[in-house]
């Protein structure tokens, strides 16, 4: 257990320092969901004024959690680009060598992901707040949101690890991107689930992410709820794309 | 003369079958922007009941949104595949012999049209398939066509200078954020006056891409709208005349001989 941890150790630390010494890597981490919270709080916000819009904090706060999920989600897919980089310049083979337990390597690829998202999650709260951003959760309620968010970042670098270990290449990218994307933006993105129709609202009507994002929302109002679906979903998630990062290891160890 | 058009017809072939030959440069800005179109008017279809919004269709409204995006892939094809002609040496060899810098601008450029006008193309049908009839009529489509003509020459030109500055395709690609934002922050899904944010609205009012997007969308919820229409072909106009000037500086800086 503690040879596994040393490696998750050392596999995180490398993945952070080249992120946090890369301002091309660093920058759009934050830039980008900065940029989408804008975009949509900014540019949208007449929607609140839609006949059922009924979410009681403004249309910034509908869009944050909205945003802060997102952005959770892509850390994960941005930290599987550097799985496949590492993959594609020969490192991975390398530590494959030199990893007493490999598994850690996976693990190790995961820590990086939370703590690279929190500081996205921290940058992109301040802006929230600085924006006039209304909160109406207690100090359960809060946590639980961002709670949410780390599981299905764990989940989504755990979905980016499974293909890159499996393709071992950057051009691996839109597989592990695309299906996030469709993902996210087949739940209620714009507008509250009851607002949504045809084909869009059926989707999302099962869409695990659907949950996640009611669920969130909730919290941060301060009046939860579908709150066992939503971790469910989460957890759920988190646990079968472990078992698709573990299965893609023993691929590429496979593969040499 | 007849040098000329002979030396842009081989380079608009070449880039043309260069493109052709790679896939994701063709598929992703196809699929893509009708991902986002679908989605987009799945999940916005309500912003109709908004008091003065233009059209009861949200997916006739988003329809111009895939035109623009289609000029941001126009300047990503246009200014990578220059760039990796100056980083593997092509552009150095090409200097050597008596091709002239306009013919090879516009010879690139004449592939990242017909591409440009694929797309279009592409676009319109899936528009008319989901139901969407443009209020211009069969000139709009013509109109149309020739505004994402125009806007693969202006912004491909925007690439070229970039590739041709820099010699650096990692460069040119770094500019797809940028164009982003500027997509974003702008009448992309709400019409200006409908925008409840002042300083959103203030932002997108000076965001030229707002106008393009105006005027796509003229041709295919109002009709003929004149200044829609003066205004977008003019930006279009103003940036290709940019763009080409400073590609061509660029241009005889990389092939001095």
């Amino acid at each position: 257990m503690s040879r596994n941890l040393s490696v998750a150790r050392g596999v995180a630390w490398r993945t952070l320092h080249n992120v946090f010494t890369n301002p091309s890597l660093f920058i759009p981490q934050l830039a980008f969901p900065l940029f989408f919270f804008t975009a949509f709080a900014g540019g949208l916000s007449s929607i609140r004024h839609l006949p059922g819009f009924d979410f009681p904090l403004g249309y910034t706060a509908f869009q944050f959690v909205f945003v802060l999920l997102q952005s959770a989600a892509f850390g994960g897919v941005f930290t599987g680009f550097g799985v496949a980089r590492d993959f594609e310049m020969g490192f991975a083979r390398r530590l494959l060598l030199a990893a007493p337990h490999r598994s850690g390597i996976v693990l190790g690829y995961a820590i990086a992901a939370l703590c690279r998202w929190c500081v996205t999650a921290v940058f992109l709260t301040a802006v929230a707040f600085a924006a006039g951003m209304k909160v109406g959760g207690s100090g359960v309620d809060l946590p639980a949101l961002y709670l949410l968010a780390a599981i299905l970042n764990v989940a989504a670098v755990l979905w980016a690890c499974g293909v890159a270990m499996r393709l071992r290449t950057m051009q691996a990218g839109p597989v592990m991107q695309m299906p996030v994307f469709l993902v996210l933006f087949f739940a209620p993105v714009y507008v509250p689930l009851n607002l949504l129709q045809g084909w869009i609202h059926s989707v999302a009507v099962i869409n695990p992410l659907t949950r996640v994002l009611e669920a969130g929302r909730s919290f941060l109002a301060g009046s939860p709820t579908q709150v066992a679906a939503a971790y469910g979903a989460a957890i759920g998630l988190a646990f079968v794309f472990s078992l698709w990062a573990v299965r893609g290891l023993r691929k590429a160890e496979t593969a040499g | 003369m007849n040098a000329t058009v002979d030396q842009v017809a081989l380079l608009a072939r070449r880039s043309v079958i260069r493109t052709w030959r790679q896939p994701a440069a063709i598929v992703f800005p196809l699929i893509f922007p009708m991902l986002l179109l679908a989605v987009n008017s799945g999940g916005l279809r309500a912003e109709t009941h908004l008091p003065g919004f233009p059209t009861d269709s949200f997916l006739a409204f988003a329809l111009a949104v895939p035109f623009i995006q289609g000029a941001l892939f126009a300047t990503m094809n246009a200014g990578t595949d220059l760039a990796r002609d100056v980083e593997n040496g092509f552009m150095s060899r090409l200097s050597l012999t008596p091709l002239r810098g306009a013919a090879l601008l516009a010879g690139q450029l004449g592939g990242v049209v017909v591409l440009g006008v694929i797309q279009a193309c592409f676009y319109l049908l899936v528009g008319f398939a989901a139901g969407v009839r443009l209020a211009a009529g069969v000139l709009g489509v013509l109109v149309l066509l020739v505004f994402a003509a125009f806007i693969a020459l202006a912004f491909g030109a925007v690439g070229a200078w970039a590739a041709l500055q820099t010699g650096s395709s990692e460069s040119v690609q770094s500019l797809f954020p940028v164009f982003f934002v500027f997509l974003f922050i702008s009448s992309m899904n709400i019409p200006r006056d409908l925008m409840g944010t002042t300083w959103f609205r203030y932002a997108a009012t000076a965001n030229p891409v707002s106008y393009l997007l105006e005027c796509v969308r003229t041709l295919i919820i109002t009709g003929w709208d004149a200044q829609a229409l003066a205004l977008g072909f003019s930006i279009v106009a103003l940036v290709a005349v940019i763009a080409l000037s400073l590609a061509s500086y660029s241009l005889r800086r990389r092939l001095v001989r």
